[in-house]
């Protein structure tokens, strides 16, 4: 019994003032410990939990690959593939590429990187990524030819091989040592080895509160200057430590009071705080943005129908879901181009419908002439994701404006992409519509773009299109020649894919970083890096 | 907030007995004056969730993307959220969801809780298996419990409510159980036994009425628990729906907004602050007034 | 007493059974799947099928309790689905910030509110009296997370005396330790203010009228020997009763705070956890509280003997 004892040196009375005055003291006498010379503290949009970059194609994972893998090739700000940790050589009738590994890469257990272990990090990579699972149906063989070398013949051409193993996002090619690449692409690896210009700290990851990467002094960069994930990556400071904050105000608490360098994203309704404090930068770092979209159920009733299909279209519009998600005209932007604005293949084909929306009386015209029964509409709403929490709510207005029977379902998000996989019928924990967003090198032409694949209940992305039509003009996109017939092809395929409403883009948005003043040189693209910049003290 | 010093007789295995009769009274200066305010205060609240269609200026769901987080003005007392929905027509609606949540757990523990615990308070064997459950059960985190049940099943107001009821039940259970055990004891209920009385009978006329005052009781506070425990759960993400609003899923909306319009999270949480209180100022007036034994020992 | 303990124990076995298998059926009778969590969004049904059965979540499911309760009696509590870290890996990580704020706010607590119990008790019916019980009542009434914010507010943004959020081991020394400990571990003292500080008054008030008090006036002893040696001890009692049961009132607390302060906690690795359907450190975290709320509780029936020797077992 201590804390009688304790307690009874006190007389009530002083207590308060004793209280008071230890707290005064605490307070005052013992100011922010000072942080460890070149640490720069993160905050980034979520917390790592999966370290396995090939297996999962959350952000937080890839940015965690940029971390401490290098990729096979990089890409530039003028989206060309560029050599990374690889040059190639392309032969005369385009259908055999060869790779050659430059000097100085080693893994950061010190063993050299082979062309053997690219070889076995590219074939798990393109068991898992959907754009490399395509390319893999036209290689006849990818194999080792010495130490450096190895060799990519394609069956039948395919015009995009160079691209996609440049792709900054998705799944990107992050090389890993032979041993670790064997891992069945089912099975999380556990072996964090790289060859990136950071390392891991395993004995300070702690998931869901902070990832240590600390400087891989053996990294030997590129003589470029660095553009995008392609050039040098040059590492200015000793050590870059992620802390998870789920709390969007303690985090813009934090890196207010300079606690935290760096907050990847910051919520749109509290930069007022933050652009008013003059210690800080808000700037977009990724001039590329999102896309926000929703998804249609081709499965089950009324979706089934490509008519009420499109009078859902008619029925949403941009501008009310973007205000309600962003809410402020500098950071989002009306398009109709599946493919993003701004992107080589950015097109407005066949738009017309969702970029002239709302149209409440168009749609129920609509609904109308294709026989609506009143079929309610699970729409899923994912309550802890901030960023695609808002449009399903919009997004029920909306279409009950237009006469549908709306049934907003909100769930946690872990739920929604659980049940969004169910093809049953909505009565057994099937569903209708959801919403999602993607990174904008994530949905730029039709090879990545995960929706547009109409390969049905087996093939097909969450929603099942059944349209063997648009994997012809796939098809014939991957095959084509010229770059102007890319163009054209994809053209198409978006004027189709909005035909049957494949999926409803709702918009685009950038979210603002906030950067302390005390970082330089970050660079602008479409993944938060940590190499080039360099911290004042 | 699964427990309440009221309901302090509880670990697994312990002598609820001992420990009764160090049951606290609250002893506020005027407690008639205070109960009277509560009770008051509480008639306001329970009108406001019948009336709020009425009152309410604006359909609660319905959004305006270009008046977002409006100020106060005369059109919206409250101000507006992040949807430019009308905050006072929120929170009205919210007084609804908040009063289901917790009349409906205080009404359903006591509903399940009272036959398990008159059952459990007369057979020894049924009481040796039931009581093993219990524990186990109360042994869970409540609110750990709730979270789970929620976002495992999905975040309605009726799965809410039965995440938030499901732990109150063994704590009622556990009461009910220990004033049978005392009453049994009694002379009239022996006697009742002894010329052969049905069970039901025994139980609904002579055993059911012992645990009426207590019950009471524990539900106020069952209740204003739940009412605490609903808007922690939407804090955490594992709340209702925004389509019913709550006062908690107000205050969890407008948490990030804390800094910039504290109002989001001020009325609701005012409104919430007030009921708890006035709920838990009767249980405590109820208490006192129903129990007769804590009235004999009363030093005030 | 040895006896008694021995039969508390293995009455709490099958608690910790019931506990187990009701968590273990909650999980897996209700939708999720850590898989999808795992492959992120652009997974094939054929993709996700096969995480599933690397995680061996295709099994039946007495397949999988048998084979998961089999490891628990080896004191294997697997690997986190999501990260692959060993379960008690991440609770060991985690232990010592929930710890801390738990011991720091018990202290908090013990300091204000058996002074504040005290004191409306000594001086009861006064305005002393109604402001402490008026306080405490106060406490239960404002979510928790209401309460952190104002402290944020107020102690960390307007005067800042504390940072605003985080957590430093207390490896790194005493004062930035307390430094950032102190308003989370206040904001969850609150509420455990409010129900010691009534339930001393409570029984402080019981022990006032006892004759033994009476005669230690009589006797000429101190004020403040009769308060604190001779009532409070007497009054020991109840007060650790509820020190006991309100635990799960600081788990709650604890979920929350941790949240509102980003104290990387027990608290918050259980959500987590549930959120991402991260089954093997779910089902540990609810052994773990359940086995320590049933602990506590044990340890409290045991110390009433040493407290007040009228009970005996």
């Amino acid at each position: 019994m201590s804390f009688i004892a304790k307690a009874s040196a006190f007389h009530p009375r002083h207590l308060l003032r004793a209280t008071l005055l230890a707290s005064t003291l605490l307070g005052a006498g013992l100011a922010a410990s000072p942080l460890q010379a070149q640490e720069i503290r993160a905050v980034m949009h979520s917390g790592i939990r999966v370290l396995d970059p090939v297996i999962t194609t959350a952000h937080i994972t890839r940015n965690h690959g940029y971390m401490i893998y290098d990729t096979l090739l990089g890409m530039d700000e003028n989206l060309e593939p560029q050599p990374q940790m690889a040059d190639w050589q392309v032969s005369d009738d385009g259908l055999t590429y060869t790779f050659t590994l430059r000097d100085g890469l080693v893994f950061h257990d010190g063993a050299p990187v082979t062309a053997a272990d690219a070889v076995a990090s590219l074939k798990r990579w393109g068991e898992r990524d959907g754009g490399a699972q395509m390319m893999f149906r036209s290689i006849e063989s990818l194999e080792a030819t010495g130490d450096k070398t190895f060799e990519l013949k394609l069956s039948e051409p395919f015009s995009t091989v160079l691209q996609l193993l440049a792709k900054p996002s998705g799944l990107p090619t992050f090389i890993m040592p032979a041993r670790v690449a064997e891992t069945p692409s089912s099975e999380s690896i556990t072996d964090y080895t790289g060859s990136g210009p950071f390392v891991f700290d395993e004995s300070q990851f702690e998931p869901g509160v902070r990832a240590v990467y600390t400087k891989n002094e053996a990294y030997v960069p590129r003589d470029e200057p660095p553009s995008w994930t392609a050039g040098g990556k040059v590492v200015n400071v000793d050590q870059v430590t992620w802390v998870v904050m789920p709390d969007a105000m303690t985090a813009v608490n934090a890196v207010g009071s300079g606690e935290i360098d760096f907050m990847e994203q910051t919520p749109y309704d509290l930069l007022p705080l933050l652009e008013a404090n003059p210690e800080l930068t808000v700037e977009v770092l990724s001039p590329l943005g999102y896309q926000t979209m929703a998804r249609l159920n081709w499965l089950n009733p009324p979706f089934d129908k490509v008519e009420i299909r499109r009078a859902a279209m008619a029925a949403l519009g941009q501008d009310p879901i973007l205000a309600a998600l962003v809410g402020n005209p500098q950071y989002q932007e009306k398009c109709g181009s599946m493919y993003g604005c701004g992107t080589p293949l950015a097109t407005d084909a066949g738009s017309e419908l969702i970029m002239n929306g709302p149209q409440p009386e168009e749609a129920k015209r609509m609904l109308e002439e294709a026989g609506y029964d009143g079929t309610p509409i699970v729409l899923m709403q994912p309550t802890d994701v901030p960023s695609i929490a808002p449009q399903p709510v919009v997004a029920a207005q909306l279409l009950r404006q237009a006469g549908f029977t709306v049934d907003l379902q909100p769930m946690d998000w872990q739920t929604l992409v659980t049940r969004r996989a169910s093809q049953a019928p909505v009565s057994e924990g099937g569903w209708n519509m959801f919403f999602t967003n993607w990174i904008i090198p994530e949905v730029w032409s039709p090879i990545n773009n995960p929706m547009l694949n109409g390969g049905g209940k087996e093939g097909a992305w969450f929603g099942w299109p059944d349209d063997p039509k648009l994997d012809e003009m796939r098809a014939n996109f991957a095959a084509a020649e010229s770059e102007e017939e890319r163009k054209t092809i994809a053209a198409d395929i978006q004027a189709h894919a909005y035909e049957v409403v494949n999926y409803i883009p709702v918009g685009e948005y950038k979210i603002p970083s906030a950067l302390s003043n005390k970082l330089t040189g970050m660079l602008e693209m479409p993944v938060p890096v940590f190499w080039a910049v360099e911290k004042a003290e | 907030m699964a427990e309440h010093p009221s309901t302090a007789a509880t670990g697994p295995g312990a002598k609820p007995v001992v420990r009764r009769n160090f049951l606290p009274r609250i002893g506020v200066r005027g407690l008639g004056l205070a109960a009277w305010i509560a009770a008051f205060a509480l008639a306001l609240v329970v009108l406001m969730a019948l009336f709020a269609p009425l009152l309410s200026p604006y359909d609660p769901i319905a959004m305006n993307p270009m008046e977002r987080l409006a100020d106060w003005s005369l059109a919206h007392p409250f101000g507006t959220d992040a949807y430019g929905r009308d905050v006072f027509s929120r929170t009205l609606y919210g007084a609804r969801t908040s009063l289901i949540v917790g009349l409906g757990a205080a009404l359903v523990a006591v509903l399940i809780g009272l036959p398990l615990g008159l059952l459990s308070g007369f057979f020894r064997t049924l009481d040796a298996i039931l009581m093993r459950i219990m524990d186990g059960l109360m042994a869970i985190p409540a609110i750990l419990l709730a979270i789970a049940i929620v976002a495992l099943v999905g975040s309605s107001l009726w799965t809410v409510l039965v995440a938030i009821t499901i732990p109150e039940i063994p704590r009622v259970v556990r009461l009910v159980r220990s004033v049978v055990l005392s009453a049994r004891e009694e002379p009239y209920v022996e006697a009742a036994i002894t010329v052969g009385s049905s069970l039901p009978k025994i139980m609904w006329k002579h055993l059911a009425p012992n645990t009426v005052a207590p019950l009471i009781v524990q539900a106020t506070y069952v209740c204003a628990s739940a009412i605490l425990t609903e808007a922690i759960l939407s804090f955490l993400g594992a709340g209702i729906g925004t389509e019913t609003p709550s006062w908690g899923n107000i205050m969890s909306e407008g948490r990030i907004y804390f800094q910039l319009k504290p109002s989001l999270i001020f009325w609701p949480g005012l409104f919430l602050s007030i009921t708890i209180l006035a709920i838990n100022i009767l249980g405590d007036t109820a208490r006192d007034a129903l129990d007769p034994k804590l009235g004999k020992r009363r030093q005030d | 007493m040895l006896a008694y303990i021995l039969r508390r124990i293995l009455a709490s076995i099958p608690v910790m059974i019931v506990v187990a298998l009701f968590i273990f059926l909650l999980l897996r009778l209700t939708p999720g799947d850590p898989a999808a969590i795992i492959a992120g969004d652009m997974a094939t049904p054929a993709q996700l099928a096969e995480i599933r059965r690397n995680l061996g979540l295709d099994q039946p499911l007495l397949t999988q309790f048998v084979t998961w309760s089999g490891q628990l009696l080896t004191g294997d509590f697997g690997q986190s689905l999501i990260s692959r870290t060993p379960v008690l890996t991440l609770i060991g990580q985690r232990l010592e910030p929930t710890l801390s704020l738990a011991i720091v706010s018990m202290i908090m607590t013990l300091i204000l509110s058996i002074p504040m119990g005290v004191l409306a008790a000594w001086r009861h019916r006064s305005l002393t009296d109604s402001a402490v019980m008026a306080i405490s009542v106060l406490g239960f009434s404002i979510p928790i997370f209401v309460t952190g914010y104002i402290l944020i507010q107020v102690f960390a943004i307007d005067l800042k005396l504390f940072p605003v959020q985080g957590f430093t081991s207390i490896s790194e020394g005493i004062g930035p330790f307390l430094q950032r400990i102190f308003l989370p571990a206040l904001a969850l003292a609150t509420i455990y203010i409010a129900l010691i500080a009534r339930m001393t008054r409570a029984a402080m008030l019981n022990v006032l009228g006892e004759d033994y008090i009476r005669t230690a006036r009589a006797k000429g002893l101190s004020e403040r020997i009769v308060l604190f040696r001779h009532a409070l001890r007497n009054a020991a009692v109840p007060i650790l009763t509820v020190i006991g049961t309100g635990f799960a009132l600081m788990i709650s607390g604890v979920v929350v705070t941790e949240s509102v302060f980003n104290v990387p906690g027990l608290g918050r690795l259980t959500v987590d956890a549930i959120l991402a359907r991260d089954y093997p450190v779910i089902q540990a975290l609810i052994l773990l509280t359940s086995g320590i709320y049933v602990a506590v509780n044990l340890l409290i029936d045991v110390s009433y003997a040493f407290m007040d020797p009228r009970i005996r077992y």
